[in-house]
């Protein structure tokens, strides 16, 4: 019996009618693409991308050079050269980051002493040619001084998790 | 436009003037048919990519656009596909057979048109009004395949020649099942033109239409037909997880677009002998006014769109036949359905004529 059932369903086509049913269904469904360009996804205070070096508000770097940042990125991605100033604080001569090797794991920000390095919401950047994604001091601290007033809305929207 | 002729014989003399107009004129009429076919391919590519995004809840192609009108977002995606297959560079394997291989492309998309010279598209509207019409098709819809074998076999790569082995082997078993299933429209109208098979549905509305008394032969057709044009679910052929892309993988720019185009000119043709076996081609649903003032084309044309959604619809739904299931399908399941139904038509023609004219076969023997 359960033979002869199975025979006259698979004839009738029963469970590929079923399956179209379904896609049948959602071709009328709402789509939920998100139209990148114009729509975005929202982000999290701590979203990691493009990375910044900040300052304080008398304009004075944050970064003192110790390096913490270098010895814990696993993609060593980090490259730092210091040298004593004149008024014998010790301040980076060199600062770049790689951001071909660099895997934005947010340690190098979790381990800065001063906040001095952060990653930024920005996302949208390029290079074109291999040389342009080794972001520099001078670039770091440039992206920083743009997008300060984000960067410290986001620390202090993350501050009572910390 | 046969009132030309008379001019070109002035023109060329009575000897030549004749052929050559015949020539010109018959060149004109292949092309009306093959410039709306290609564009039906190209937006053909377009609707199945759009349908099949909707299907899985995504948008599709929304960006190319002519003129910068936001309307027409997408349409101008087709267009922008040609130009790019037009621009790359035909990579020709060193080990393959040049001849060959250049060759496959070109039979693979010749019988796809030309058999488009037989199919009515209005009473009057049709290139060549043979009586052959539909051995005409089945010969050409079977030359196809060579296309297949030879681009499988020329590429000399193990994955081209497997989807070539594999499209030969279903795109015969099916053959002789869709060869079938037409048999019995044939015994239906008697006829092998195909004007004449529209013809003998006619008859007031759709209850005339061989749908109605055929249904297991339509399916039959058309389940066929997608085997035949190596859809899916039964694109083993093609088989992207486990043969590459079967016998096309060494054909890059236009000469896999041409592949490209064969198929899909192929998909439309399958629709269209649908249309016109078994839902009564150019006959409008219920021969009424509102509907029978409708030309007959747009009637043709509404079922080939009705018949090519199915194709996208299947795609979007099924996953791909295990091969054996595949040759299970063809020879255990769809000859022995059509042989018996042969038989059983065969059987019903014999009635007594008292009994053919009484109400639900009269719709159909006439």
């Amino acid at each position: 019996m359960e033979r002869i059932k199975q025979f006259f369903k698979s004839f009738l086509l029963v469970e590929m009618l079923k399956g179209m049913k379904v896609t049948g269904r959602y071709l009328f469904a709402p789509k939920i693409t998100v139209h990148y360009p114009e729509e975005k996804t929202p982000q999290s205070p701590r979203f990691r991308g493009l990375h910044a070096l900040r300052r304080y508000p008398n304009g004075e770097e944050r970064c003192i050079a110790c390096k913490l940042c270098e010895a814990v990125c696993p993609a060593m991605a980090i490259t730092i050269e210091s040298e004593q100033r004149d008024d014998s604080t010790r301040r980076t001569t060199r600062y770049d980051i790689d951001m071909i090797k660099c895997i934005f794991c947010g340690f190098c920000e979790e381990a800065c002493p001063v906040d001095a390095i952060v990653e930024t919401r920005v996302l949208e950047y390029h290079g074109e040619v291999r040389g342009d994604l080794t972001y520099t001091k001078e670039m770091l601290l440039a992206v920083g001084d743009r997008y300060e007033e984000q960067i410290a809305r986001d620390r202090a929207a993350d501050a009572p998790y910390r | 436009m046969d009132s030309l002729q008379p001019l070109f014989e002035q023109l060329f003399g009575s000897e030549w003037g004749g052929p050559l107009f015949l020539l010109i004129k018959n060149l004109l009429l292949i092309l009306a048919i093959v410039i709306p076919l290609l564009l039906a391919v190209a937006y053909l590519t377009f609707a199945e990519r759009k349908i099949i995004a909707y299907m899985q809840v995504r948008v599709g192609p929304n960006r190319v656009t002519f003129f910068d009108i936001p309307w027409l977002r997408g349409w101008g995606q087709p267009i922008a596909d040609a130009v790019k297959a037009i621009m790359k560079e035909i990579i020709i394997p060193t080990g393959a057979n040049k001849f060959l291989f250049l060759l496959a492309p070109v039979l693979a998309i010749g019988p796809a048109l030309a058999a488009w010279a037989v199919v009515p598209f209005s009473p009057e509207l049709v290139l060549a009004d043979i009586n052959a019409g539909l051995l005409y098709i089945l010969a050409m819809t079977s030359l196809g395949v060579y296309g297949v074998i030879i681009a499988g076999w020329a590429s000399n790569s193990k994955y081209a020649f497997l989807g070539a082995m594999r499209s030969a082997a279903q795109v015969v078993s099916y053959e002789l099942a869709m060869g079938f299933a037409l048999v019995c429209v044939l015994m239906m109208s008697s006829s092998l033109n195909l004007g004449d098979i529209v013809a003998g549905q006619q008859g007031g509305s759709f209850l005339n239409w061989y749908l109605i008394p055929l249904f297991p032969m339509f399916l039959v057709y058309f389940i066929s037909g997608v085997a035949e044009t190596n859809r899916a679910p039964f694109d083993v052929a093609e088989g992207e997880s486990e043969i590459v892309a079967g016998f096309h993988v060494d054909y890059s720019g236009m000469a896999f677009t041409v592949f490209f185009l064969a198929e899909y000119a192929n998909m439309i043709l399958v629709a269209t002998l649908a249309s016109i076996m078994f839902l009564g081609g150019w006959l409008p649903p219920v021969d009424i006014a509102p509907f029978n003032l409708i030309p007959g084309m747009v009637w043709l044309l509404l079922k080939i769109a009705f018949m090519l959604f199915f194709f996208l619809w299947f795609r979007a739904t099924f996953p791909r036949y295990r091969y054996d299931q595949i040759m299970r399908l063809g020879w255990k399941v769809f000859i022995p359905l059509t042989l018996v139904w042969i038989v059983v038509l065969g059987m019903v023609m014999q009635l007594p004529e008292v009994v053919r004219q009484s109400f639900p076969l009269n719709l159909w023997f006439n």
